[in-house]
């Protein structure tokens, strides 16, 4: 290089490094130093710094509240692969001409509100909803089926928002999938199963795995679908924290569920990660 | 016809996405308050939801916000895109770790994460909190849109503009700005969609005096009693639809 000006060079990593340390590695900082301080009502967080936190966790309610969070973000990604994945490969395997026209039917949603979405979903589950009706007008159930404020609602709620997360990773994965291997494996004599889960499920292994991910990390958090479809019961992992800021405003007991939560979740990613990655070298 | 099963399984799939917003759509020409049963189309939710000043505020607020946001999440984010792929330097593994786990931490963690930052630097909360909070969870995304379309970049294009003394700057402007448009572009209206979608993180760093439009859904929907949210949803998703078709033509029509 005879001539490199280094101007433009600092300034871009100058921008970005002052912008990432000033507002994402110092406030999480913040939040662990949060944790580990006491609060009163005056101030949201002061000294003495204290553990309290992070003992009062171990209580069996917020022990429930971790369990079932992750229970229910666990179900919700393995309903959205199990409903997801077969519509996927359908999808992806389609030589129909209006092929593009479904991915875009799939997309539509996907770039909807969430929020309106869930709205909708009230709007079908609740007592006098459509289910309901429908159900009481075919003569399955004699009285209104109270859907709304469980957590089956909650679920199908989840569900309804995150399956397009799962299936356009899978879409995207299966459509790069080598019809070779597979006629390959069928001229060897594997039968469909075999096939499948010899070729065409490790294959596939990388949009499983970023399908469940964008549809496990928002399930544990997005607060507003159990506030909404879930009644005062279903109390989440994500409603607890938001609870802890803005309502009960205890901030170092709500930074210490954060910090335990970023923990569990990291290392879930870390495991998750180490054994698709082990699968891959398997198969090579 | 064959394959029946499998048909059926798709169009049972898209009956579960489209059939509560459908419902949703009709609902909002009913002429009643609280019935099911159908009594009459009616336009009067919308006449409603038009004279609702708060709302158009609202709108407004999340326009100017979506907008600065994403445009200036586009400039960070494109020249981190392009200081990855033209630069060695020192951290650089680091900085793209960084930005991956920005991408993956949840919402909620940003959200408390920022509230307690800004309430440390007594920044009051409303439109500037909620602008560096957009930013901030926009750029990982403007990084990672630009990154993909920027390593199918052929480089004997820089060594040939270098051999023939271009510096870094016209380097940027003539030969890295045109190639990278589409890819900035596509970076500019993810970070849009997500700033204009945003309820979480929002709900933790807005302020009273600057209401945007998603935390004015979530609480018209959390009182939940008026039609007039039925308009509003079968408004924003007519708009949406419209927004898709219009970039899937322009789309098309390049080769």
């Amino acid at each position: 290089m005879k001539h490199h000006d280094a101007g433009l060079k600092i300034f871009s990593l100058g921008v970005i490094w002052l912008w990432l340390i000033v507002f994402a590695l110092l406030p999480f900082c913040l939040v662990t130093l949060a944790s580990f301080v006491s609060h009163d009502n005056a101030h949201l967080l002061m000294l003495p710094a204290t553990l309290q936190n992070y003992l009062q966790l171990n209580n069996s309610i917020y022990v429930k509240i971790f369990k079932q969070s992750f229970y229910i973000a666990g179900m919700c990604t393995l309903i959205c692969l199990l409903l997801g994945y077969p519509f996927a490969y359908a999808i992806a395997r389609m030589k129909s001409r209006y092929k593009s026209l479904l991915i875009l039917f799939i997309i539509i949603p996907f770039w909807t509100s969430s929020l309106i979405r869930t709205y909708s979903m009230i709007t079908m589950l609740k007592p006098k909803g459509i289910i309901s009706s429908i159900l009481m007008w075919t003569g399955v159930i004699s009285k209104p089926l109270p859907l709304l404020f469980t957590d089956t609602a909650v679920m199908i709620g989840l569900v309804y928002n995150l399956l397009p997360f799962m299936i356009l990773p899978l879409l995207t994965n299966i459509e790069r999938l080598d019809n070779r291997l597979i006629d390959a494996a069928r001229d060897l004599g594997a039968n469909r199963l075999t096939t499948f889960r010899k070729i065409i499920l490790p294959l596939t292994m990388p949009g499983i795995m970023s399908g469940s991910i964008l549809v496990f990390l928002p399930a544990m958090t997005i607060f507003y679908i159990p506030d909404l479809l879930g009644g005062s019961k279903s109390i989440l992992l994500g409603n607890l924290i938001q609870n802890q800021f803005l309502i009960a405003q205890n901030w170092p007991l709500g930074s210490a569920i954060s910090v335990v939560f970023t923990l569990l979740l990291g290392i879930l990613l870390l495991i998750y990660w180490r054994s698709s990655r082990k699968d891959t070298q398997d198969l090579l | 016809m064959k394959n029946w099963p499998m048909k059926s399984y798709l169009t049972g799939i898209y009956l579960f996405f489209y059939i509560p917003i459908l419902v949703l759509i009709i609902y909002s020409f009913n002429n009643a308050q609280y019935s099911l049963v159908w009594h009459g189309f009616s336009f009067r939710w919308y006449q409603e939801l038009f004279s609702d000043n708060d709302l158009w505020i609202s709108v407004m607020h999340s326009l100017v916000l979506g907008v600065s946001a994403a445009t200036i999440a586009m400039c960070i984010g494109g020249l981190t895109a392009i200081s990855l792929f033209r630069y060695q330097f020192f951290g650089r593994q680091l900085l793209q770790g960084l930005i991956f786990i920005l991408i993956l931490s949840p919402d909620i963690v940003m959200g408390i994460a920022l509230l307690i930052l800004f309430s440390m630097i007594q920044l009051q909360l409303g439109f500037w909190s909620l602008l560096l909070a957009h930013i901030t969870f926009c750029i990982p995304f403007v990084v990672v849109t630009v990154s993909s379309r920027i390593v199918s970049f052929d480089e004997y294009i820089f060594e040939a503009a270098k051999d023939l003394g271009a510096k870094d700057m016209i380097i940027m402007t003539r030969i890295i700005l045109p190639l990278l448009w589409p890819a900035l572009f596509a970076g500019w209206l993810m970070s849009f969609t997500l700033s204009i979608d945003d309820v979480i993180i929002s709900y933790f760093v807005a302020g009273p005096d600057f209401e945007i439009l998603p935390l004015k859904i979530y609480s018209m929907v959390r009182l939940g009693v008026k039609p007039e949210i039925n308009a509003l949803c079968t408004v924003t998703f007519g708009l949406t639809l419209l927004l898709i078709i219009l970039s899937q033509l322009v789309l098309r029509k390049k080769p």
